[in-house]
């Protein structure tokens, strides 16, 4: 990560400690995981060891140390969400991508993660496609959204080729 | 808009704006929460305003973008003042034919009406719906008439009239009387009275002190909290402000779930929008009150929802618990004196401070004051944020307000409070619902989270999803909880999986018991539970999974098969396209079969299926 991109992010934060969950968010949010350089510049810059920093980054869900894939689909477990099915939507994911919730598949095309809750319990089972919520999913529409997007993939190197 | 230095500006400021106000004709209300943007009401928003102005009437109709107004299920609404009429389920493609037949022509179009799925009756207004009748709405009722983003319709509907209140004549231990005597109790989960715990941190003779809103709603199933500072972030921070009077803090923080997008881009405007009127900053409308919030976003951690964890994140750490044997109101925040109160508590003190303590003491039961707001969801008909005053009963609850069984299949439990609460049988729905009596049936009201589950819902296996979820978010500082949870999930496992014994039962029951005794925070302490309240009353589940080997709801995959039956097989191939292991084998028109080998018993062919040829065994 260069200092360009994390100069913003470290501007009048410098030196505060009780800043750092709130820088690692920014980092996490612009590099979509957070590289090891700049936990180190992190660190440097607002006074906390980077041991200290490992640990709040591993602690926290929020972040993470891999890059991610260029899909990313977040499948709600919440209790609605289990109720109404969401571990057939993981089912559906580890079946047709092969990757197991936290992981990316090879090509990078897709990471799939699960999460706790996402607040929109009434919608349940709630599946979130890079930041925007799908209400309502059943393993069919999710199967049908990834096969589109794997298609998506393969017409643009089609045309690239 | 010039700064606000006296408490005489902010009622000029407000009759200005209701007087702009009532020259606006007609008004479209559309709903823009989370939940709403899931259900794509910013593509029905675009196609309203393009047909609004495509039909030259843009300047007569005023679009106002509101936060959630609870019935989630029927997004996208459109409401339409004056005359509360109301359609549900818009879709982009009907912007045309509303703007030329209900906005120019006042017609009302039959299909956009809510239907009632228990009678079957059209509803055309919102206030003859019954699940908003059966209710009492207090704080959600704001929602509708506020645009979250802006300070000016806040302000229009009395905001910030409890702080101009406050600032002019109510001296901070008066102000503590009155929200003692309103029997306000913490609506995060404790019930602790919020009056006494403000007391105690005035009673510290320190001159740094904090006041927190706790916005880390991470029980999975609520979203009462992420609603209420989503929609109206501004009700939040007034009373923030009035207890930051109170206790006499100068510094607040707001700490949002990160999960919670939009609630924390709102409070980070709210915050800003305050401070430009002067209404937070120094000096505040005049007086020598001078408070300041800032919004700090969490990691995503469920123990963080706790009152030491959440202190210990705001400083940037890892958020771990440390023992209470000091509160936190004497040392919390930076070891300061610190008065932590959930959104909904926060949420209900203006109110309180604007009609009295007596008013808000008439709602509710004796132990449980005032309204509370609760997220219905799972097998219900009628699915969203219900406000109702303490001591509704649970049946009126389910029935009345969420229409009852969802699939046809009998309604069985309800599961409240969250990791922390209980599964309550049906037995129990006439109980009315207070922090005291769900305590006692050996639940929680925990922050208002409700799951209804049915026959298709199998108990262990739910009790056995809390334990993972425990599991995964214990920050495993102590022993009881790290381990003993560990412990319980494999035995529940085991009971799940068919490898259960009596033994294990009582052993369960034992370990529960000890884990909810000598954990090191109120998490540890509640871990037990959601297994506890399955033990005490779906003992038969149990049973059936340990004596007999057998899964009553057909959830457990362990204990089922699936069979396809060649009655009702029509081979027409869905299955075998729709399972995601390739475990299912046949040709087109003939009966299809499933290999036993591969099948990971998902049960996704099981949804697929239209003519219920496959079978659970």
């Amino acid at each position: 990560m260069s200092m360009t991109t994390i100069d913003p992010i470290l501007e009048g934060r410098r030196s505060q400690p009780s800043q750092l969950i709130e820088v690692l968010q920014d980092v996490q949010e612009i590099c979509g995981y957070i590289p090891q350089d700049a936990m180190k510049t992190v660190a440097k810059e607002l006074g906390v060891p980077l041991m200290e920093v490992y640990r709040v980054v591993n602690f926290y869900k929020a972040f993470t140390l891999k890059p991610r894939g260029k899909n990313v689909f977040t499948i709600c477990t919440g209790t609605a969400c289990h109720v109404r099915g969401s571990d057939l939507l993981i089912d559906q994911v580890k079946g047709q991508l092969k990757v197991e919730p936290g992981d990316t598949t090879k090509d990078g095309l897709f990471t799939v993660e699960s999460v706790n809750c996402l607040g929109a319990c009434a919608l349940a089972p709630i599946v979130v496609q890079n930041g925007s919520y799908l209400d309502h999913m059943t393993p069919a529409k999710l199967r049908k959204i990834i096969e589109k997007t794997r298609e998506t993939k393969k017409k643009k190197e089609a045309l690239n080729a | 808009m010039p700064k606000l230095n006296h408490c005489s500006d902010l009622e000029a400021l407000r009759q200005k704006l209701q007087e702009d106000r009532k020259c606006i004709q007609s008004t479209i209300i559309i709903p823009n929460g989370t939940c709403c943007q899931a259900s794509n009401s910013p593509a029905v928003i675009n196609a309203i305003r393009k047909e609004l102005a495509r039909q030259g009437i843009d300047k007569n109709v005023q679009v106002h973008l509101t936060g959630c107004h609870g019935f989630c299920e029927q997004e996208p609404m459109i409401l339409f003042e004056p005359g509360n009429l109301i359609y549900c389920h818009v879709t982009p493609e009907d912007a045309k034919e509303i703007v030329a037949r209900t906005v120019k022509n006042g017609e009302i179009i039959d299909r956009l009406l809510y239907t009632d799925p228990v009678s079957g009756k059209k509803f055309r207004t919102e206030t003859e719906i019954p699940f908003y009748q059966a209710q009492d709405r207090q704080l959600l009722a704001y929602n509708k008439w506020v645009d979250p983003c802006s300070i000016e319709d806040y302000i229009a509907v009395g905001g910030y009239k409890a702080l101009a209140k406050t600032l002019t004549g109510i001296a901070p231990k008066t102000v503590i009387e009155e929200i003692k005597s309103s029997g306000l109790r913490g609506r995060g989960g404790g019930g602790f009275p919020t009056g006494r715990k403000w007391a105690e941190a005035r009673s510290v003779p320190e001159d740094e002190k904090y006041v927190v809103c706790n916005a880390d709603e991470g029980d999975p199933g609520a979203y009462m909290d992420r609603c209420v500072l989503e929609s109206n972030p501004h009700l939040v921070i007034e009373g923030m402000m009035i207890g930051a009077w109170a206790v006499g803090a100068r510094q607040g923080y707001i700490y949002v779930r990160n999960e919670y997008p939009l609630a924390v881009q709102h409070a980070r405007l709210a915050v800003k929008r305050a401070r430009e009127l002067g209404l937070l900053g120094e000096n505040i409308l005049g007086s020598p009150f001078s408070f300041d919030v800032d919004v700090a976003r969490g990691g995503g951690a469920f123990v963080c929802g706790e009152s030491t964890a959440l202190m210990t994140s705001l400083e940037g750490k890892v958020g771990e618990p440390r023992p209470k044997d000091i509160h936190t109101v004497k040392e919390g925040l930076w070891n300061k004196p610190s008065v932590l109160n959930n959104v909904e508590t926060w949420a209900n003190v203006p109110s309180i401070i604007v009609n009295g303590s007596g008013w808000f003491a008439s709602k509710g039961t004796k132990g449980s004051k005032g309204t509370k707001i609760f997220a219905l969801t799972g097998q219900v008909k009628n699915t969203g944020l219900v406000e109702i005053a303490m001591g509704t009963t649970l049946h009126d609850i389910i029935f009345k307000i969420g229409g009852g069984p969802k699939n046809g299949k009998a309604i069985k439990a309800v599961q409240t409070g969250g990791p922390s609460g209980g599964c309550l049988p049906v037995s129990k729905f006439d109980i009315p619902v207070d922090f005291d009596t769900l305590y006692e049936t050996g639940s929680m009201m925990g922050s208002g989270g409700m799951v209804v589950m049915d026959e298709g819902t199998c108990m262990v296996d739910v009790a056995k999803y809390f334990l993972k979820f425990l599991q995964d978010e214990s920050c495993g500082k102590c022993v009881p909880c790290r381990v003993g949870v560990d412990r319980m999930l494999e035995i529940v496992t085991d009971i799940t999986e068919g490898r259960g014994s009596r033994e294990q039962i009582s052993l369960l029951q034992e370990l529960a018991e000890t884990v909810a005794e000598t954990s090191l925070c109120g998490l540890g302490k509640t871990a037990s539970n959601p297994v506890l309240s399955t033990m005490r009353y779906f003992a038969d589940e149990y049973a059936a999974h340990v004596d007999e080997k057998r899964c009553p709801a057909g959830v457990c995959k362990e204990l089922i098969h699936y069979d396809i039956l060649a009655e009702k097989c029509t081979g027409c191939g869905v299955c075998l396209r729709s399972c995601p292991y390739d475990a299912i084998k046949g040709v087109k028109k003939k009966v299809h079969a499933i290999e036993e080998q591969i099948c990971l018993k998902c049960g996704i062919c099981v949804t697929e299926c239209k003519y219920d040829a496959i079978a659970v065994g």
